[in-house]
Order: structure tokens, then C-alpha cells, then sequence
């Protein structure tokens, strides 16, 4: 698992409360990890601030997955 | 009781009569204030009489389209968060609907709305990070009861009042509340426009019998902002000496 996955995954666990192996890349925030809209803004902020970088609300958009978001990250780092 | 203490405020349009005995009470219950208003020189006479390290002047003109996130940035940056927003910044252009130009429609809501949505947005993301926050809109009694002259006015803060309860569902699991305090008629810059006729006319219309104080509304923002309000959100504070009982 790449670095930028095994953050992404962490920041996932941390901030929805989740076991850690729920949280697979094709794992949906809201329809599989119980996040509601609020928790998925809260995610890409904290995205932002551990990577460092900014994520656009249209982009922050079509992040739904775990893997939406390793892929944007890694795409943008 | 309301103690402040630690928290950082902002209020907007501290250069008015209400806002700026807001930000007297706010400060004398331990908060480090944010004075935003258009005239810098009357801030730094509040800023000078309030004295001390707590207090921060952030002159910034809300009707200019970058105008609530400039406002936004430079409080964070003057005081490390913003824990509790006051969006009191209001103007009048009175007139009646069938005379009223789009620009005194267009001001006022720029500014009485507009600008309370922007800043609100800006220092949310903050709030949010610290599970916790304050956003209290200084209204009107006339958003809920109407007023003739003034459909831009109260449009503007009847607007304020349905953005409130709307934030307020939002946020509420994050600990930060929206609430609205709703004043009559208080005695300020705003009503000394009022001829004597109009407010001799008024005057049967308020139960208690006189205009309210600019503390008075103070007092209600105090309440709102503090740790004892934890569990009031969504709702309008009217303090209007009975004139409409809502």
C-alpha cells in the first residue's frame, strides 16, 4: 500500500470512527463507512491539511470512494 | 456567569450603535475582540476605549465582492480563530416598493445578507476544526412583521433569519450553534432618522413604553454566544419590549 493510501485510510478510520479493515479502496464514505454529507466536507479538509494541498469543490465532489480520494491526492500531490 | 474567556470574536459593523455595545459585552466577559466596520477611525476610538491586548480593528467594507472573505482571513490572522461571529453589519435604503431603485435593493441585501452568508461560510471551516462556534445575525423585528418602505430591509433580514435555521441543522452536531437576535426599536444612529411624529406614533405600539438601549441587544448576544447557550440553535431572540410577540 502506497504511503498515500495508508494516511488517507488512517484519516478515515480516525474521523468516522470505523475499523480499520472496513476501509477498502472501493469503500463509499456515505454508503459504506455510515459518513453523512457533513463528514464527507470534513474529510476533504482533512485531506487538505495533511497533503498539504487544495482540493476544489468540484473535484471534492465526485470523491465517493477511498480511492477516489488516494487517486485525486496522488494525481495533485 | 458568560464568561468568555479564550474565545475569539468578530462583529461586523462595530461602528453602529448595536454592534459596538456588542463588542463591549462581549469583551468585558473575557473575549478577544474583532472591530469590523467601514469607518476605521470611529474602530479605533471603540478599540482605544476598550484599551489592552484583546482587541483587534479590522476596518473592511462588506459590500465589496471580496469584501467577507478578506474579513474572514485578517480576523484568523489578527486573533488565530474566529469562535464567535456577529454579523451585524446592516444599512437601510428606505422606499417605497413602487419607487425603489434596484441599487437600494441591491445594497441592502449585499450587505445585511450577502455578507453574513459569506463571512459565515469563511469562518465555519474553522468552527468545524474546533468543535465550536458561535454565529449570532443581528436581525429585525420588521424580517418577521414587515414594514412599510422597507421591503428590501426586511426581505434582507427575514433572509437572515430562514439562512440561520438553515446553517443551524448543518452544523449543529459540531458543536457550533446559529441563532438570530431580532431587536425593535433601539435607539441608535439607525432610529434617529425617525421624526418625532413617527416616533410619537410608535410609541403606543411597544408595551414597555420606550425604545430599547443598544446594551439590551447586547445582552441578548451575550447570552447567545456563551457556553450556557450550548443547546439554543436555530432560533430568533427578539428584544423588542413586547412590541411582537412571536
Amino acid at each position: 500500500m502506497s504511503d498515500v493510501a495508508e494516511r488517507v485510510k488512517s484519516i478515515v478510520v480516525e474521523h468516522l470512527g470505523v475499523d480499520a479493515d472496513k476501509v477498502t479502496d472501493n469503500a463509499s464514505f456515505i454508503d459504506d463507512l455510515g459518513a453523512d454529507s457533513l463528514d464527507t466536507v470534513e474529510l476533504v479538509m482533512a485531506f487538505e491539511e495533511e497533503f498539504g494541498c487544495e482540493i476544489p469543490d468540484d473535484a471534492a465532489e465526485k470523491i465517493a470512494t477511498v480511492k477516489d480520494a488516494i487517486d485525486f491526492i496522488e494525481a495533485n500531490q | 456567569m458568560f464568561d468568555l474567556t479564550g474565545k475569539a470574536a468578530l462583529v461586523t459593523g462595530a461602528t453602529g450603535g448595536i454592534g459596538g455595545e456588542i463588542a463591549k459585552a462581549l469583551h468585558a466577559a473575557g473575549a478577544t475582540v474583532g472591530l469590523s466596520g467601514t469607518r476605521a477611525g470611529v474602530l479605533e476610538e471603540l478599540a482605544a476605549e476598550l484599551g489592552g491586548e484583546r482587541v483587534h480593528v479590522l476596518p473592511a467594507n462588506l459590500g465589496d465582492a471580496d469584501g467577507p472573505d478578506g474579513l474572514a482571513k485578517a480576523a484568523e490572522e489578527a486573533m488565530g480563530a474566529v469562535d464567535i461571529l456577529v454579523n451585524n453589519a446592516g444599512l437601510t435604503r428606505d422606499n417605497l416598493a413602487m419607487r425603489m431603485k434596484d441599487e437600494e435593493w441591491d445594497q441592502v441585501i449585499a450587505v445585511n445578507l450577502t455578507a453574513a452568508f459569506r463571512l459565515s461560510r469563511a469562518c465555519l471551516r474553522g468552527m468545524m476544526k474546533r468543535r465550536f462556534g458561535r454565529i449570532i445575525g443581528v436581525t429585525s423585528i420588521v424580517g418577521v412583521t414587515g414594514n412599510p418602505g422597507q421591503a428590501n430591509y426586511a426581505a434582507s433580514k427575514a433572509g437572515m433569519i430562514g439562512m440561520s435555521k438553515s446553517l443551524a441543522q448543518e452544523v449543529a452536531s459540531r458543536g457550533i450553534t446559529v441563532n438570530c437576535v431580532a431587536p425593535g426599536f433601539i435607539e441608535t444612529a439607525m432610529t434617529d432618522a425617525l421624526t418625532d411624529d413617527q416616533k410619537a406614533k410608535l410609541m403606543p405600539a411597544i408595551p414597555a413604553g420606550r425604545m430599547g438601549k443598544p446594551e439590551e441587544i447586547a445582552a441578548a448576544a451575550l447570552y447567545l454566544a456563551s457556553d450556557e447557550a450550548a443547546y439554543v440553535t436555530g432560533q430568533t431572540l427578539h428584544v423588542n419590549g413586547g412590541m411582537a410577540m412571536i
